[in-house]
């Protein structure tokens, strides 16, 4: 008894908290959700769906309707695109604030928080799971935008720079689902709120209208929108058509403003989401 | 004698409802106190506390020899906690549970899978490891659930409530493993609100209600609280009731308690068994049929009803149909 005491003791004092433990722990909490994704595929197939869905309703029923100036159908094809992308990645917020709560309110967080692994950890493997969710559905969704007739006009950097801003994004956007999903009762609450504060910023937007065509009291919320930003500035890089207003700062900084929302979201909301983690029914 | 766990006036309210208050809780190492108390009563609290999942709002508490409040990492890499629900992820097997909890233990790889395959050994799991949790019982996920807190061979082990909803088989087993854990010297500290399950398992008991110790010791010293033994004796007829009770009279430690409903009489008697024979001579010798005799020792059931005035069962009746709109700051 006494030896194993000692032993045990031991074995205590040894492993100080270290930051390494953070990105390990992380690992380990992605892998577990991304292991999820394979045993029930339909979520990464519905995931899919939806926004191809987007496309082809858009480019083939509602896109002869809306006028983004000269080139006609197959100039909205490009001009959507950007767009579906954008609102893409803020959908998939919704899934991650859903994903939060339930884990919340299941044994699980208990275990999680009664490890001596880093409380960070278990919200960053999320976020990073999700992340890489995102990056596959972006992928297909980028081909079959193809399939439409979209193009990629202006050379590699220029795309992969995009490619870069909607990952940020969409790994920046994530902590916001993540902090409302720790404040929320149950997952019915969560799949309702979690997709409440999404509607007005994604179709508020830019993403399937040009501004023009929006009241002049709802222009200044519409071109500042992080999900304006993020598809003019994608639209931009690509190459595609972006039909201006004027020349507001968004309008002319569109991918910086959209780098700074990033890393404001990510400032703002990852410490306030992993505080609500640790004092969560303290 | 080390105390493995030493809390000194916990208290925790949820707004206006006080789940502790104020309880002081000693375990020795290498020994199991059993936390007795219906639900509400601050059982699941109180190890929530000490588990560092939850602060008090006064009190100090340390486990293992380390402070919950300030030294909550420490806390952690010496406990195992298993909870009133299989606290492990559905969609994967029991293995990649296995393996995820050892890893976030800080385990390597290899020592991860190691452990896992062990544990799964252990528990009588093999055969199930690389199905998902999904298919798995009520009495494997407990099990599977056990395994996951004992990754980090923890030197304390806090068991919340382990066999509630398990049916009597998958208790038994339940049981079984945790009497074999007791015997390698785990500290355990074990909340029920099954009396057999505090008698069968714990050295100590310690009883809340309303958040507070309503009595400690062990299950015989609680047991000699509510008086010796009792001998019941159910009579044929009504009529017999009063007149028996009065003839049997001299052979008893107290009055005897008597119910026409049931034609019995409780008689509390000192030396049980030759009371037992003089009875059933005195009974014969006025011609009055006894249906039934026995000597009743007291339960622990009889000591729960004695210290609060209600019945365990009672408080579970009531507490079912809330279970499912049952927040959860609402737990005992």
């Amino acid at each position: 008894m006494s030896t194993l005491t000692t032993d045990s003791v031991k074995e205590v004092t040894a492993p100080r908290p270290r930051f390494g433990w953070l990105i390990t722990d992380s690992i380990s909490v992605s892998r577990r959700h991304l292991l999820k994704i394979t045993r029930v595929p339909e979520s990464l197939f519905f995931a899919l769906i939806q926004p191809v869905m987007f496309v082809l309703l858009f480019a083939f029923v509602f896109g002869g309707a809306i006028d983004v100036g000269p080139g006609g159908a197959q100039a909205y094809r490009e001009y959507l695109i950007p767009g579906i992308l954008a609102q893409t990645v803020m959908f998939a917020v919704a899934g991650i604030t859903v994903g939060i709560t339930e884990d919340a309110s299941k044994g699980i967080m208990d275990r999680f928080r009664s490890l001596p692994m880093r409380p960070g950890a278990v919200l960053t493997g999320h976020t990073l799971a999700s992340l890489l969710q995102n990056i596959l559905v972006i992928a297909i969704l980028s081909i079959t935008g193809l399939a439409v007739g979209w193009r990629i006009h202006n050379g590699f950097s220029d795309a992969a720079l995009a490619y870069l801003m909607f990952a940020s994004f969409a790994y920046a956007i994530t902590w916001v689902g993540a902090w409302i999903g720790l404040h929320m009762p149950n997952s019915e609450v969560a799949g309702t709120a979690g997709l409440a504060w999404i509607f007005p910023f994604t179709f508020a937007s830019n993403i399937f209208t040009p501004v023009a065509t929006m009241p002049s009291w709802l222009q200044p919320f519409v071109l500042w929108n992080p999900v304006s930003c993020l598809a003019l500035a994608a639209r931009q890089l690509f190459g595609n058509p972006t039909p201006l207003i004027g020349d507001s700062f968004p309008e002319r900084y569109p991918v910086q403003l959209s780098f700074a929302y990033c890393f404001l979201l990510l400032a703002i909301f990852a410490p306030l989401a992993v505080r609500a983690f640790k004092t969560r029914n303290k | 004698m080390t105390l493995a766990i030493k809390a000194t006036g916990l208290a925790k309210a949820y707004g206006d409802v006080v789940a502790l208050n104020g309880i002081d809780i000693e375990v020795e190492q290498g020994t199991v106190l059993g936390l007795l108390g219906p639900n509400g009563s601050g059982k699941t609290t109180t190890v929530r506390i000490l588990a560092t999942l939850l602060q008090a709002d006064s009190g100090t508490a340390s486990v293992g020899g380390f402070d919950v409040a300030t030294q909550p990492d420490e806390v952690r890499s010496v406990i195992g906690l298993t909870g009133q629900y299989a606290a492990v992820d559905e969609y994967l097997t029991g293995r990649e549970n296995l393996e995820l909890f050892g890893r976030l233990f800080h385990l390597s790889k290899f020592d991860a899978a190691k452990r896992a395959a062990e544990l799964l050994d252990r528990f009588d799991l093999s055969d199930a490891a690389d199905r998902g949790i999904k298919g798995y019982s009520g009495g494997m996920r407990r099990r599977l659930d056990l395994a996951a807190s004992l990754i980090g061979r923890p030197n304390v082990l806090f068991l919340d409530e382990p066999t509630t909803g398990l049916d009597p088989r998958s208790r038994q087993g339940m049981w079984e493993v945790i009497e074999d854990l007791i015997s390698e010297g785990t500290t355990v500290l074990l909340t029920t609100q099954y009396l057999e399950e505090a008698d069968q398992l714990a050295n100590r008991i310690v009883v809340l209600d309303h958040g507070n110790v309503i009595a400690k010791g062990t299950s015989n010293e609680l047991k000699s609280q509510v008086g010796g033994d009792r001998i019941e004796i159910v009579v044929e007829s009504v009529g017999d009731v009063a007149n028996a009770a009065g003839l049997i009279q001299e052979f008893g430690s107290a009055p005897a308690i008597t119910e026409d409903l049931t034609k019995t009489i409780l008689l509390p008697v000192a030396g049980g068994s030759t009371a037992i024979v003089n009875i059933v001579r005195k009974l014969d010798e006025n011609k009055i049929s006894i249906a039934d005799i026995a000597l009743r020792r007291p339960t622990l059931d009889d000591v729960f009803l004695s210290l609060t005035g209600h019945a365990t069962e009672n408080t579970e009746e009531v507490s079912k149909p809330a279970k499912g709109r049952r927040g959860r700051k609402a737990r005992s």
